[in-house]
């Protein structure tokens, strides 16, 4: 849109509220309804736990229905809640605030993309409701298990409706993906040079390429296994025998699954991190008052790590009966890809030297993020390296890394980053006091819940087991650390209600916040009203003349300078 | 100050921990220790780099506080030590890299010379195949599966009629000798793990793995299944017993050939067809419930169904169960059990007459 043209603004509360076509609308509608999903995943992730910590207390958890916890759990806390909260949430909201752009470049596709993503969701949650239930195979669905009766949802429509919901998820995601890359590249203020973006712009950019070239892996992926289990085609069934008959399959092959799954599979995890990568840049700078080291670096450790992530993927296959050769290849890009992940650490932490560290929630967790993604990012160092990964595969140590690295690590990024941008939302700043309770209560209990589950996978514990009972190799002392693990668990659970009351009451009670409570640079807290309106920028859009970090500018007057202040007006 | 005190905790603790942990690896008890060894080199160059790290930050944190019209220092770029991370960080990595890949050579180089075996796997049992006295595995195909014939074997390949055949989830190996696994899954994904040997492959169907190792430690092992295969996964153990030379060759000569196999009789054999189908993955002989209702003394007792039903367990409530389970579902048991519609009346009846004798 040029400037001086009259904004198209709408009419009536549903073209403003429901069918809405502005990002910030959008965003909070991607927000709400990956919270509400990812709520009921934090409860199936409790249900398990009951299991795991008190076997036998609940009757109602038996085995089937324990996998079917599993299983959706996974599947929403990867794809439903952070995907689409990073994504379709901090996406939406931050891409044209920070570029100085009026919107996204395509609003309408944007809005379906939202209701697409919705539809998805519905999808899902149906198979809650549908006769044996919701699938139980393992988020990975590998088949031929998850189309074959013997795993929970598999003869119903349970495994059916998980596949059809991920390709409609992916439908939407590619509307908002071609979004976010053309806004990125052609809606950019006068001045906001590549160069020049926030660090999260960079972030939400390439996650959303390697989502725009991954997500057809799994999509393919879906659409066949949809067939080999409605149309009894065979990509991925060999011949089986099963149930004292050999069944109406052959020459398919399961493993060609697996490649499909995790060439989605692992740039998925950067696709979630990435974005995680890009709050904390943001965070760690603002609230220490002082400028990010190294941002040349930065964004060429951030496009290293998006290009490796396409060649990193087999490292989840080492036993997964590929040609074990192809072992030498992955441990060795998977080591590789550890080397521009940690710059990003050290300039996080660089940045921290000689600063002015105010102790804001946001920035408490920061520095949670950087112990916990230390923590999992080393774990997959042990992983990755082939050799370790023969015990360690498919044990607790898995557990314990990936949820240290891309469950914990991302979700701290995103409390720290609701808390940041809550006054730009409302207008109206979170309680300090309840975020601070709800953030020890989440960084130290989740430590204490995944740090012990690397030892049981020493242990040589599996993962995916109902009951570890029958095993004389698992000691007694398991059960006891489980039940630990659960009580933890339950207390984490029960924290997160303690954000959403200050979410709910903050927005009418919260302290009023002014234009640019936290005194950043970046452009979403210099729009002409706050909360910015629709169009963000009044009758005059912004022009850039400096990068995204002027914190602790010599010669300036404040401590910090805006991208939109000229250097004439910086004293 | 408090992030700098918990945090201190937090990395002190975690540091102390590996001293204290009483879970640790299962005693070692096959050639795999370079695995063990490449997992301690590992967790000396992680820990170094995470105290370090840590302990910059919370260094950082008390330093640097925030003081009221004090800025903080500005410096975007400093290259040389940018260089000089990543060059360490570099030599880190390939520290952890290089002991990794010579130990995964090994892992799949299969030796020239020892004890060849089969691994075989199905919902939710093991069993396992020698080549016998050929030493060549006899042709399978899974085709030619049938509640007979549980290895898919062909008898019409002079290879396959002296195959061993352990129709169980416990085999024998010999100590201090190479062991070389030939893997194969009937149904669905399993992996086969035993976690003081260290060594785990995944079982595909359609296709063989392979796996090696060398027990050095008599006793019995268990092995657990270690990828995901359907709601009896945790239930699917097996047992390795580790003899000497001498008691093994004893073991072996025991059991019975694929010829051997093909004149057995039906009647009788129930026990036999429950092992070889995976019954006792589920039902057990023993009176301990598992994913499905024990057989112990439940022939002739009353059974309460999902539906509120009351029924007898007869022959006929028996029979309907295998071949139609989701008919009558036993309450508080999920309707999982696949329908095993092939079987003849006679499998049927001798499954049946084994079910009664657990039962006084």
């Amino acid at each position: 849109m040029y400037e001086g043209q009259a904004l198209y603004h709408p009419k009536g509360w549903w073209g403003r509220y429901v069918f809405s076509q502005d990002h910030k609308v959008i965003a909070l509608q991607y927000i709400c309804v990956a919270l509400a999903i990812g709520l009921t995943g934090m409860f199936l992730s409790l249900l398990m736990r009951m299991q795991l910590g008190f076997p036998g207390l609940f009757e109602s958890i038996d085995a089937g229905n324990y996998y079917q916890d599993v299983t959706m759990h996974g599947m929403i806390m990867v794809i439903y809640l952070l995907t689409a909260l990073f994504l379709g949430g901090f996406g939406n909201y931050l891409i044209p605030l920070m570029l100085g752009s009026r919107d996204m470049a395509f609003p309408f596709v944007n809005m379906l993309s939202f209701w697409v993503y919705f539809l998805s969701v519905i999808i899902l949650v149906c198979s809650f409701f549908v006769e044996s239930g919701p699938t139980g195979a393992g988020w990975t669905l590998y088949p031929p298990q998850s189309i074959l009766p013997g795993t929970p949802g598999a003869d119903g429509a349970g495994i059916l409706l998980m596949l059809g919901s991920l390709a409609v998820f992916i439908i939407a995601f590619t509307m908002g993906g071609l979004n976010y890359i053309t806004t990125v590249l052609q809606s950019r203020a006068k001045g906001m040079n590549m160069m020049r973006m926030p660090l999260i712009i960079w972030c939400l950019f390439l996650a959303t390429f390697l989502g725009l070239l991954a997500f057809p892996a799994l999509l393919v992926g879906a659409i066949m296994l949809i067939f080999d289990r409605v149309l009894e085609t065979s990509f991925f069934m060999p011949e089986i025998f099963k149930g004292g008959e050999v069944l109406n399959y052959g020459g398919g092959s399961p493993v060609l699954f697996q490649h499909l799954f995790w060439f989605f599979g692992h740039p998925e995890v950067y696709i979630i991190a990435l974005p995680a990568f890009g709050i904390i840049s943001e965070l760690i700078s603002c609230h220490a008052r002082k400028n990010i080291f190294g941002y040349n670096m930065m964004v060429w450790a951030l496009i290293a790590i998006a290009g490796i992530a396409f060649i990193v993927w087999a490292h989840h296959m080492y036993v997964a009966g590929m040609n074990p050769y192809l072992g030498f290849f992955f441990a060795t890009t998977t080591l590789i890809i550890a080397i521009p992940t940690a710059i990003k650490v050290y300039n996080w932490v660089i940045t921290l030297w000689n600063a002015n560290i105010r102790m804001t929630v946001p920035m408490l967790y920061c520095l949670a993020f950087l112990i916990t993604f230390l923590i999992g990012g080393l774990t997959g160092l042990f992983l990755g390296n082939v050799a370790v990964d023969v015990p360690l595969s498919d044990t607790y140590f898995v557990v314990g890394h990936f949820h240290m690295v891309m469950a914990v690590s991302p979700v701290l990024a995103l409390y720290g980053g609701l808390y940041h941008w809550y006054p730009s939302v409302t207008g109206r700043m979170l309680d300090d006091r309840l975020g601070k309770i709800h953030f020890w209560i989440t960084f130290v209990g989740t430590y204490l819940i995944y740090f012990p589950m690397h030892y049981i996978g020493f242990l040589g514990v599996p993962r995916r087991y109902y009951s570890n009972e029958q095993y004389d190799f698992i000691p007694e002392s398991v059960n006891d650390l489980n039940q630990f693990i659960t009580v933890c668990a339950l207390i984490v659970g029960a924290a997160q209600f303690i954000l959403l009351y200050n979410f709910i009451v903050s927005a009418v009670r919260g302290k009023e916040a002014g234009s640019n409570p936290w005194g950043a640079c970046t452009l979403e807290w210099q729009t002409l009203e706050s909360p910015p309106g629709h169009g963000n920028w009044g009758d005059k859009l912004p022009v850039v003349y400096r990068w995204p970090y002027d914190y602790g500018l010599p010669g300036a007057t404040d401590d910090f300078v805006p991208q939109n202040i000229p250097d004439e007006q910086i004293t | 100050m408090a992030f700098a005190i918990v945090a201190t905790i937090i990395v002190i603790g975690t540091v102390l921990w590996n001293a204290v942990t009483p879970w640790w690896f299962t005693p070692l008890a096959s050639n795999w220790g370079a695995f063990d060894q490449t997992i301690i080199i590992s967790l000396w160059v992680t820990g170094v780099a995470f105290v370090l790290v840590s302990g910059f930050i919370i260094y950082c944190v008390i330093k640097f506080p925030y003081r009221e019209g004090h800025k903080s220092e500005y410096e975007p770029e400093n290259t040389k030590l940018e260089l000089w991370l990543t060059v360490i960080t570099t030599i880190g990595v390939l520290v952890l890299l290089a002991p990794g890949l010579i130990a995964w050579n090994d892992y799949v180089a299969l030796p020239d010379e020892g004890i060849e075996v089969e691994g075989v796997g199905q919902q939710w049992v093991w069993s396992y195949r020698f080549p016998g006295e050929d030493g060549v595995y006899g042709n399978t195909s899974g085709r030619l599966f049938s509640s007979k014939n549980t290895f898919g074997l062909d008898p019409n390949d002079p290879n396959s009629l002296d195959d061993i055949l352990i129709r169980s989830a416990e085999v024998h190996l010999p100590i201090n000798e190479n062991v070389i696994m030939q893997l194969r899954s009937k149904d669905v994904l399993h992996d086969f793990y035993i976690p003081q040997f260290r060594a785990k492959m995944d079982l595909v169907p359609g296709q063989h793995t392979n796996l090696w190792f060398e027990p050095t430690l008599l006793g019995t092992y268990e092995v657990a299944c270690a990828e995901y295969c359907g709601t009896g996964h945790f239930a699917m153990r097996g047992l390795i017993t580790v003899d000497t030379k001498e008691d093994f060759q004893v073991w072996l000569e025991k059991q019975p050939t694929f010829a051997q196999t093909l004149n057995e009789g039906v009647e009788g054999s129930g026990k036999q067809i429950a092992q070889t189908l995976g019954c006792v993955a589920c039902h057990s002989d023993n009176g301990v419930n598992g994913i499905g209702p024990t057989w112990k003394d439940s022939f002739g007792s009353t059974r309460e169904l999902a539906s509120g039903e009351i029924v007898l367990v007869d022959e006929t409530y028996i029979k309907e169960s295998i071949v139609n389970p989701t008919a009558k579902i036993a309450s508080g048991y999920a309707p999982i059990m696949p329908a095993y519609a092939t079987l003849s009346d006679e499998e049927l009846d001798a499954i049946a007459d084994y079910i009664k004798t657990l039962s006084n």
